[in-house]
């Protein structure tokens, strides 16, 4: 393939020719993606094809077996895990489908999270959060817990914890799938809406073709391979 | 759903007949027992968990029901062996079933070792327990723990002492533990002198033992100690009936959607909790069997006690064995009373509601109204109203702590919320799911209150039980003594032990007695003859006696308390007799006129000497017969194995010869035996609520497997992490151990007023138990960290 | 979609008579509407004026029905053309993207980036959509919406068949 030899160029992250087994089954069969900054990629692909792990894989979270994934110019296989682990505190932000807000804090305390564990104050860390809330028009459950909100305001208030950090990618996994098609557009539209205003590269998995259209790009993997990742330039 | 098919069948049976009431019943039950194996792995885990749990419970608790049968055990033993008749009212006459025994215990490094010198008198003479035979002269008879010793090489430096042919070994019968150091020796040597020091004339082993009372303190601090042992072990047997409780719920509750009613669901629940406890039962049978084998295995202080004698009184046992599964189901009864289990989920009931502080706090009030009316001195002994009085009020006490830490817990966590992540992360969850990893503390906190208690009551004891023996070890560190034959075997032995390495210096002196032959003349009934002490020594030995300036050979003192001797002793130029009036040919001397009296001072030994002191030219050198041979010896400080020496060499020249170790105080022993024991229950104590807390932690950190992987995406630092289950464990031992001091001092206070000691803090065993508690977290946090960071890899983010 | 298109595509797996022409399309394509005779003479004539098919040889008798097809270049040409190029998404296509897999997997072409163009082609059209939605007002939404479904509703049939093409090409090359 042409496209993994040539250098990453204008992309904020790649990766090149991932391959990543786990046990037997390979999850990965090399997966080539670009994201340029800013813009919002939607991978697809049926389950199991290898979505999350490439995900994991751009994300740091997962060293891939084989292949670079390259970020701002650094390899991150290069990178020691606190290094990695760093990164993804400063540069990236998370949004998964379910279970990722700490259920024991408030709705503002876990969008300040990410801040507090950069080192932000508390106080600067919630006066930011509370921002953010305002963004996605959840200002009003900022005191409550997650297990008092709906799916479609927790989901929210996850893509504002995502965004707090003011990420240059944020990577979302299915982040409308336990939601209904209204609640889900409306997370779609709010999220996608918060990353164009802040500058944030989205990298966002999902199998539903409404929430897909929310991006500017797709890229389809199966079988542990991307497609149409040159075709559409 | 279920791999392997184990999946039980969810007959309900509700369309064509309603069953019968008792067959519903077993039904029901019968469900709950196999659902707790349903769920592939994780269902046998945490069955196991529980059985263990409540097993490791059920093991202390046997242990505790056998303490009865080992007391037992150990007096019977004792009694069994008694050979000292002394306060017997008739003297025994010499005849062919007698036996002359006289007590030659020594001592080995830290170990005791007892010693009989046996001496027949005839062909019928008794034979002590565990011998089958007597050993003639000079052969000996050892126990087996004694006999290891001898050959091993640790036994080396005591082998001197025991230069006779061994030709037995003492039977199980004669010992009261498996690791005891005893020996008997045979010999022709004794005499008797009745109530003497030297042999006493017995016809049969074994007494009907009338053990000497325990002290109302000593009662007080064995009936403390049960309580605080016991309490954390049945919070623990229920903490470990609800391992896995939210599991179960969510089971219950997919039992409703097939349409099972409240009742069926208690019904299964308590099935369920039977079925955990019923295996924890059986595990811990068998644990205690396994354990009691080990028992002979362990000596502490001296003490080991034979696997035999561990046996659980059979109502205890019984107790234990009905009342483990009936707390196991009544707390799981107890915990879904707060909790309502609906068709679509389990609703917890508790989140809204407050903890109530006046319920909680009724207890100790109740507690302190009990002991506090309880007035000094207070007879404890056993089936006084008094004992239930102290027992009662000591439980209320400490359960109160169990009562109202919850609610501590709850009160003070909700003022900490702020602070740095970890610490927010940690208080939050506290917060939220306080109650419960303050099920978990509670038996830190009761085991810790108890012991405050009780190391005040030490304290006290300590004081009250430590005898100041009034013996100086700056001046002599060891002093040996024995009947001599004559006077000149003061030199020899002298001589012996000057040689032996490791001594430094040291003095010697023979006691004898006298007699005024004018008042024996008129020997009458009732009034016995005056009888003195005459010490002989030389200058040097007398001046640690004596108040004196000058000394030579050949002067006699006349001493006194008070320098003024008192006007019935024997006067300058009296003629007395020296020794045994009654033996023929006993010595005279006439008590030189240029006798001084002076005053008598304390000797190195504690003792003050009064009566005549004499240098050995005074008594012109004749051999007295029967002298009272004292040797006090200066010992190399560096040398440990001196004083091994020192009774080797005096047991070579007299098995009689009785070696002291100067010490400044002395220990009762009764109160060794249960500072120990309190050591081994709250070690054992602190493990198993270690143990609850660890299977907490461990669970909750299973059960947030997924959000911990988000927040390692997110790049949470593995000790942000560690440290929010670090402090997640701390505050609330913490707390736990606040409580605990403040009830464990108050506790302490009360129960010294009763005993009429003064209450005095004691920070060191506050402090070593605080200690022994924050290790207890440590270990805690510790153990958790391999799953913490296992679960902190990426997998977790896996869904599917 | 054109019978004529299809046609091309038949022929081009192997060169027909007329009438297997018609039973082929009938079994594959035709559902409840089978192709009249004269609908299947005009085609291919209309194919031969064009130069995109010739006659490759005739039974002894006579008659059109006698005459065997085959395709030319330009035929092949025209084909590939055709299911190269993404239909414009508008309900009720699934038929002729249908036809283009199944001529596609005859014709041993990769028909998964048949699928996948065409999802490309998709997902173009509802991101114009979704962008209306976002800037339009609330009726334009709904109209909007309305299309996102039924667009949506392709793109899973388009997901669904690139998962099950080699069962359908088993069952088509049998």
């Amino acid at each position: 393939m042409t496209a993994s030899e040539r250098p990453s160029g204008d992309a904020l992250l790649a990766a090149i020719d991932l391959q990543k087994s786990f046990g037997a089954t390979a999850a990965l069969a090399g997966a080539t993606l670009r994201i340029r900054p800013g813009e919002v990629v939607a991978v697809m692909g049926p389950s199991g094809s290898g979505k999350s792990t490439l995900l994991h894989c751009l994300a740091g979270i997962v060293r891939p077996d084989a292949g670079r994934v390259v970020y701002a110019g650094r390899e991150l296989s290069a990178l020691s895990d606190s290094e990695r682990s760093a990164l993804r505190r400063s540069e990236f932000g998370f949004v998964f489908q379910f279970g990722q807000l700490v259920p024991e804090l408030t709705c503002l305390e876990n969008v300040a999270l990410p801040l507090r564990l950069s080192g932000v104050r508390r106080r600067e860390a919630q006066r930011r959060a509370t921002g953010w809330l305002d963004r996605l028009e959840v200002t009003d459950v900022a005191g409550k817990r997650p297990g008092e909100v709906s799916g479609g305001q927790g989901q929210r208030v996850a893509v504002a914890r995502a965004l707090v950090t003011d990420p240059r990618v944020i990577f979302a996994d299915e982040p409308t799938g336990a939601l209904d098609s209204l609640n889900g557009e409306r997370v779609m539209r709010l999220f996608t809406k918060a990353a164009k205003s802040s500058g944030s590269a989205v990298v966002l998995v999902t199998h539903e073709p409404r929430v897909a259209a929310y991006s500017d790009r797709e890229v389809v993997v199966r079988d542990g391979r991307t497609r149409a990742e040159e075709m559409v330039a | 759903m279920t791999p392997g098919g184990t999946q039980p069948e969810l007959g309900f049976g509700g369309g064509e007949h309603p069953p019968r009431f008792p067959s519903r019943w077993t039904r029901d039950l019968t469900l709950g027992a196999r659902l707790a194996f349903a769920g592939g792995r994780e269902g046998w885990l945490r069955t196991a968990l529980t059985a263990i749990g409540i097993g490791l419970g059920v093991v202390l608790l046997l242990g505790c029901a056998a303490v009865p049968n080992i007391l037992r055990a150990h007096t019977g033993r004792v009694a069994a062996r008694a050979d000292d008749f002394s306060f017997a009212t008739t003297d025994l006459p010499r005849g062919d079933a007698t036996l002359l025994v006289a007590d030659i215990d020594t001592r080995y490094r830290e170990w005791n070792i007892r010693g009989q010198l046996l001496q027949p008198e005839g062909p019928r003479a008794p034979l002590p327990p565990g011998l089958s035979a007597l050993p003639g002269p000079g052969q000996l008879v050892v126990s087996p723990a004694l006999a290891r010793l001898l050959d091993s090489p640790d036994g080396a430096l005591l082998r001197p002492r025991f230069e006779y042919p061994v030709v037995g070994t003492i039977g199980e019968a004669g010992l009261l533990g498996p690791n005891e150091y005893a020996f008997y020796l045979g010999s022709d040597q004794l005499e008797e002198v009745s109530r003497g020091p030297i042999g006493r004339r017995i016809d049969h082993f074994g007494a009907v033992h009338a053990s000497q009372p325990l002290s109302p303190m000593l009662i007080l601090l064995v009936l403390i100690i049960f309580v605080v042992l016991l309490l954390p072990v049945v919070v623990f047997v229920a903490t470990a009936v609800r391992f896995g409780g939210e599991h179960r719920d969510r089971r219950l509750a997919a039992l409703r959607l097939v349409g099972a009613d409240g009742a069926m669901t208690r019904r299964v629940a308590a099935g369920e909790g039977l079925l955990g406890a019923a295996l924890g039962v059986g595990l811990g049978i068998v644990g205690f069997l396994v354990a009691r084998e080990f028992a002979g295995v362990v000596t502490l202080y001296d003490q080991s006690v034979y696997p035999a004698d561990v046996r659980p009184s059979l109502a205890l046992g019984l107790l234990v064995v009905l009342a483990v599964p009936a707390v196991a189901v009544g707390v799981n009864l107890l915990a879904l009373r707060r909790v309502v289990i609906e068709p679509l989920g389990v609703v917890r009931q508790a989140a809204g509601t407050r903890r109530r502080l006046w319920w909680r706090l009724t207890l100790p009030v109740l507690g302190v109204a009990a002991l506090y009316p309880l007035s000094p001195g207070t007879d404890l002994r056993d089936g006084t109203v008094a004992q239930i009085q102290v027992t009662t009020g000591a439980i209320l006490l400490l359960l109160g702590v169990a009562a109202l830490l919850p609610w501590l817990i709850e009160v003070v966590v909700a003022r900490l919320g702020t602070g740095s992540v970890p610490w927010q992360l940690a208080m939050r969850r506290l917060q939220l799911g306080g109650g419960t990893s303050a099920r978990a503390v509670v038996g830190v906190a009761v085991a810790a209150a108890g012991a405050v208690a009780l190391q005040m009551l030490f304290g006290a004891a300590a004081r009250a039980n430590t005898v100041s023996t009034g013996q100086d070890p700056s001046r002599i560190q060891v002093e040996v003594s024995l009947i001599g034959q004559d006077s000149a075997q003061e030199v020899t032995l002298l001589h012996r032990l000057l040689a032996t390495p490791g001594v430094t210096s040291g003095y010697g002196m023979t006691h004898f007695s006298i007699v005024d032959p004018a008042q024996l003349k008129p020997h009458s009934q009732g009034s016995q003859p005056g009888i003195w002490d005459l010490t002989v020594a030389d200058c040097a030995s007398l001046r640690q006696m004596l108040v004196i300036d000058e000394c030579a050979d050949g002067d006699v003192f006349q001493a006194s308390p008070t320098g003024a001797p008192d006007p019935t002793d024997p006067h300058p130029g009296e003629r007395v007799l020296i020794g045994d009036p009654d033996q023929p040919n006993a010595p005279h001397w006439t008590i030189p006129a240029t006798a001084r009296a002076v005053r008598s001072a304390t000797d190195a030994s504690g003792l003050t000497y009064t009566g005549l002191m004499a240098t050995p030219g005074a008594i012109s050198g004749s051999a007295l017969p029967r002298p009272g041979i004292v040797v006090d010896l200066r010992a190399d400080d560096d040398d440990p194995d001196a004083i091994e020496r020192v009774r080797n060499t005096a047991a070579g020249v007299d098995p009689l010869a009785d070696v002291t170790s100067l010490r400044a105080t002395a220990e009762n022993h009764n109160f060794a035996v249960i500072r120990r024991g309190l050591a081994i229950g709250a070690l054992a104590t602190l493990l198993l609520v270690g143990a609850s807390l660890l299977v907490g932690t461990l669970e909750q950190l299973r059960e947030r497997r997924r959000l911990l992987a988000v927040l390692v995406a997110f790049g949470t630092k593995r000790t942000t992490l560690s440290r929010s289950v670090l402090w997640q464990t701390a505050i609330p031992v913490l707390l736990a151990m606040a409580l605990a001091v403040l009830a464990g001092v108050g506790l302490g206070a009360i129960l010294l007023r009763m005993v009429h000691e003064p209450v005095r803090m004691d920070w060191s065993g506050i402090g070593l138990i605080t200690a022994a508690a924050g290790l207890v977290v440590l270990l805690v946090t510790g153990l958790s960290l391999p799953l913490l960071y296992r679960l902190m890899r990426p997998d977790g983010l896996r869904t599917e | 979609m054109s019978i004529g298109q299809v046609f091309l595509g038949l022929l081009e797996s192997r060169p027909s008579y007329g009438y297997d022409l018609k039973r082929s399309y009938d079994e594959r394509f035709g559902q409840d509407r089978p192709l009249h005779f004269g609908q299947v003479y005009s085609t291919l004539s209309r194919l031969l004026k064009h130069g995109l098919i010739e006659v490759d040889g005739v039974e002894p008798g006579g008659g059109p029905e006698r005459k065997r097809y085959a395709i030319t270049g330009a035929g092949v040409t025209d084909v590939q053309r055709w299911l190269a190029q993404p239909e414009k998404p508008e309900p009720y296509l699934q038929s002729t993207l249908y036809a283009k897999v199944v001529l596609a997997l005859l014709t041993e072409r990769p028909a998964a980036e048949i699928l996948d163009t065409q999802r490309t082609e998709h997902l173009r059209l509802m991101r114009e959509l979704t962008q209306r939605k976002l800037d339009g007002d609330f009726t334009v939404q709904l109209i909007s919406d309305h299309a996102l479904f039924h667009l949506e509703a392709d793109l899973r049939w388009l997901e669904l068949t690139s998962a099950r093409l080699d069962q359908l090409a088993t069952v088509v090359r049998s």
